[in-house]
C-alpha cells in the first residue's frame, strides 16, 4: 500500500510538471506580447520597452522557460504582470472563496444523493422510486447557470431572504454576510451535482441489490434492508467513490460559470481576468493549483477505494 | 408425523411464459432428497420459491408448506423469520455468493449472531467467535485461524463452499438446500464437498434439498430424486430405483448418457 502510494504520488507530480509545461507553451503560442495589453493601445515604443523589460517578456522564450520551471520547483507561482503582488498570495484569498463553496456543495449534494440513491434503487418499483430517477434526469438536463438565476430570482428577488450575488469586502471578517452570500451558490451547486449523482448512487445500489451475496444473506435469515446496510452500502460505495471524485473535480472547476453567476471573487473570476489582461503568472497559477486539485481528489479517490475493496489493494502489490 | 417441507401443484411463471407447473413433492425432516435436471428446468427456481426468494416478477402459484408455514403469499417480514430458521441454502457459485470487501470470519459470525439471538443465547464478540471456529472445524477447514481474517478472492474455490456451507449450518436449519453447489469446483474438490455435505446433515439430522444435473452426485447423495424436465417432473422415486431401472424416456437417455460418459472416461484412463 505504501509502495502504491509513493508510485501514485510520483505520477501525480509528472503529471503536474507535464501539465506545467503544456499550460506555459500554450500561452506563448498566442500571438503578441502581453506587456502591449498591460500599457495600453496608445503607448510609446519606450513604455512598451519597460513594460517588457519589468515582465521580462523581453527575454528568449527559453530563459522565460526556465526561469517559469525553476520558480515553480521551488513552489513559487511568480508575480503577476498587471498588480505585481505574488500569485499565490491572490489565489490563496480566492480559494478562501471557491474552496469552501465547492466543498460545501459537494457535501451537501452527498446528503441529497445519497440517501435519494439508495431509495430510488429499493423502491424502484413504486411510483416515488420511479419519480425520484426521473427527477434527477431532468436534473441532469438543467444548464448550471440557468438554475442559479432561478434560485436568484426565486429567494432574492421575490422572497428576499438572501443576496443575489457579491461577497463581504472584508470576506470572513464578516461572516454573517459571507455565509448567507454562499447560500445560493452551494445550493446551485449541489443541486445540479445531485441530479446525476443520484443517477449513479441508485445505478450501484440496483446491482447490488441484485448480488448473489445479498441473496445468501437473505437466504439465511437477514431482512432485505439488514442485507443492504451490512453487505450492499460498502460494495455500493466502490463504484460510487471514483464518481465522487471526478463530480468534485468539476464542480471545482465549473465553479467559474457559478461565480460568474454570484459575483463571486474565487478562482473562476480571478482566471477570467486574467485571461482578459494576458496576466500569464496568474492564469498558469490558477490552472497549475486547479490542476493539483483535481489530481490529488483523484489520488484520494483512489486511495479510499483500495482501502474498502480488498481485491484492489491485491492487485496493486503485483 | 407430517413432512418438513410439501410442495403441491406449484407453479412458477412471468406474464408471458410458464416455468414451472404441476410440480409436487415432499420432504420428510432429515430426510435427503434430489432433484435432478437440465438448466433452464426450473429446479433452481423451486428452490427459491421453497425460501420465498423468487425474483419480483416471478408469479407462484399452488402450495409451498415449510415447517407448518405456507410460503406462498406470506408477508417478507414472516419469510425473514423463516429463512435461516427453518431453511438455509447453499448457492452454486461461492465468489459471488460470499460479500467480496468483508473477511470470512465476520460473514459467518452474521448468521450465527442471528441463530444465538434467536435461540435466546448470549451475543457477545468471544461467544460469537467461539461458535464461529467451531463451525469452521465443523466443515474441516484447514488452519481456520488464518481463514477468518481473509477475504473470499483469497481462499479456493473449494474453502470458499466451505465458508457457504458452514454458514448454512451456523443457521441450525431443518432444511438445507444445495443448489449445485459442486458445479462451480474441480473433479477431486466436488467429492469431498459432496461427503461433507452428506455427513453433516446425518450427523446434526437435517433434511437435505439438493439440485444437481449431475446423476452421479445426486445418486451419491439422495435417498429419494425427483428428474425434472421443462419446469415439470418426469419421474420419482427412490433414488436406486429412478438412477438404475429409470422408467420415463428422458431419464432412460440421462442415464443411459451419463453411463456412455463414464464408460468413455473409463476407456481413456
Amino acid at each position: 500500500m505504501l509502495r502504491y502510494m509513493a508510485r501514485r504520488l510520483l505520477i501525480l507530480l509528472l503529471s503536474l510538471f507535464v501539465a506545467a509545461i503544456v499550460l506555459f507553451v500554450l500561452l506563448r503560442l498566442l500571438p503578441g506580447d502581453p506587456a502591449n495589453a498591460l500599457v495600453g493601445v496608445g503607448a510609446t515604443p519606450e513604455q512598451i520597452a519597460a513594460a517588457q523589460a519589468q515582465i521580462g517578456s523581453d527575454q528568449p522564450l527559453a530563459v522565460q522557460f526556465v526561469t517559469y520551471l525553476g520558480d515553480l520547483a521551488r513552489f513559487d507561482l511568480g508575480k503577476s504582470f498587471v498588480s505585481r503582488a505574488p500569485v499565490i498570495e491572490e489565489i490563496s484569498r480566492r480559494l478562501s472563496v471557491t474552496l469552501p463553496l465547492t466543498l460545501a456543495a459537494f457535501l451537501l449534494s452527498m446528503l441529497i444523493a445519497i440517501p435519494l440513491g439508495i431509495l430510488a434503487a429499493v423502491k424502484s418499483e413504486r411510483w416515488y422510486g420511479l419519480l425520484l430517477s426521473v427527477v434527477s434526469q431532468v436534473g441532469i438536463a438543467v444548464p448550471v447557470f440557468w438554475l442559479g438565476v432561478l434560485l436568484v430570482y426565486v429567494f432574492a428577488l421575490n422572497l428576499r431572504l438572501l443576496p443575489s450575488g457579491g461577497f463581504p469586502l472584508r470576506g470572513y471578517g464578516d461572516p454573517a454576510r459571507a455565509v448567507t452570500s454562499m447560500v445560493l451558490p452551494v445550493l446551485t451547486i449541489a443541486l445540479i451535482m445531485s441530479a446525476s449523482l443520484m443517477r449513479y448512487v441508485r445505478a450501484a445500489t440496483l446491482e447490488v441489490l441484485g448480488s448473489d451475496f445479498l441473496r445468501t444473506a437473505r437466504a439465511l435469515g437477514e431482512s432485505r434492508t439488514g442485507a443492504l446496510m451490512r453487505h450492499g452500502l460498502r460494495n455500493a460505495a466502490v463504484p460510487v467513490i471514483s464518481v465522487l471524485g471526478i463530480e468534485l473535480s468539476t464542480t471545482f472547476l465549473g465553479a467559474v460559470v457559478v461565480e460568474q453567476v454570484f459575483s463571486l471573487p474565487g478562482m473562476g473570476s480571478m482566471l477570467l481576468l486574467g485571461i482578459q489582461q494576458r496576466d500569464y503568472p496568474n492564469i498558469q497559477g490558477v490552472l497549475i493549483i486547479s490542476t493539483l486539485l483535481v489530481l490529488l481528489t483523484g489520488f484520494l479517490a483512489d486511495l479510499l477505494q483500495r482501502v474498502l475493496d480488498p481485491r484492489l489493494r491485491k492487485e496493486a502489490r503485483r | 408425523m407430517s413432512d418438513l417441507l410439501t410442495v403441491r401443484d406449484l407453479r412458477l411463471s412471468t406474464p408471458d411464459k410458464v416455468l414451472v407447473q404441476d410440480l409436487s413433492f415432499s420432504i420428510a425432516a432429515g430426510e435427503r432428497f434430489g432433484l435432478i435436471g437440465e438448466s433452464g428446468s426450473g429446479k433452481s427456481l423451486t428452490s427459491l420459491a421453497v425460501t420465498g426468494l423468487l425474483a419480483p416478477g416471478l408469479r407462484a402459484e399452488g402450495s409451498v408448506e415449510l415447517a407448518g408455514t405456507q410460503v406462498i403469499g406470506a408477508p417478507e417480514r414472516r419469510l425473514v423469520g423463516l429463512r435461516g430458521n427453518a431453511v438455509a441454502t447453499v448457492f452454486q457459485e461461492p465468489l459471488t455468493a460470499l460479500d467480496p470487501l468483508m473477511p470470512l470470519g465476520r460473514q459467518i459470525a452474521g448468521p450465527v449472531r442471528r441463530r444465538l439471538k434467536r435461540e435466546g443465547a448470549e451475543t457477545s464478540g468471544a461467544a460469537v467467535r467461539a461458535e464461529v471456529m467451531a463451525l469452521l472445524e465443523q466443515v474441516r477447514m484447514p488452519d481456520p485461524a488464518r481463514l477468518i481474517g481473509a477475504y473470499p478472492h483469497e481462499v479456493s474455490g473449494g474453502q470458499r463452499q466451505r465458508v457457504a456451507i458452514a454458514m448454512a449450518l451456523a443457521c441450525r436449519p431443518r432444511l438445507l438446500i444445495a443448489d449445485e453447489p459442486t458445479t462451480a469446483l474441480d473433479v477431486t474438490t466436488q467429492a469431498e464437498i459432496v461427503r461433507l455435505i452428506t455427513s453433516l446433515v446425518d450427523e446434526l439430522g437435517i433434511a437435505l434439498l439438493f439440485i444437481s444435473h449431475d446423476l452421479a452426485v445426486v445418486g451419491q447423495v439422495a435417498e429419494r430424486v425427483m428428474v425434472m424436465r421443462h419446469g415439470r417432473a418426469v419421474e420419482s422415486g427412490p433414488a436406486l430405483q429412478v438412477l438404475t431401472q429409470p422408467q420415463d424416456d428422458y431419464t432412460r437417455n440421462l442415464v443411459a448418457a451419463a453411463r456412455r460418459f463414464d464408460a468413455a472416461l473409463e476407456g481413456q484412463g
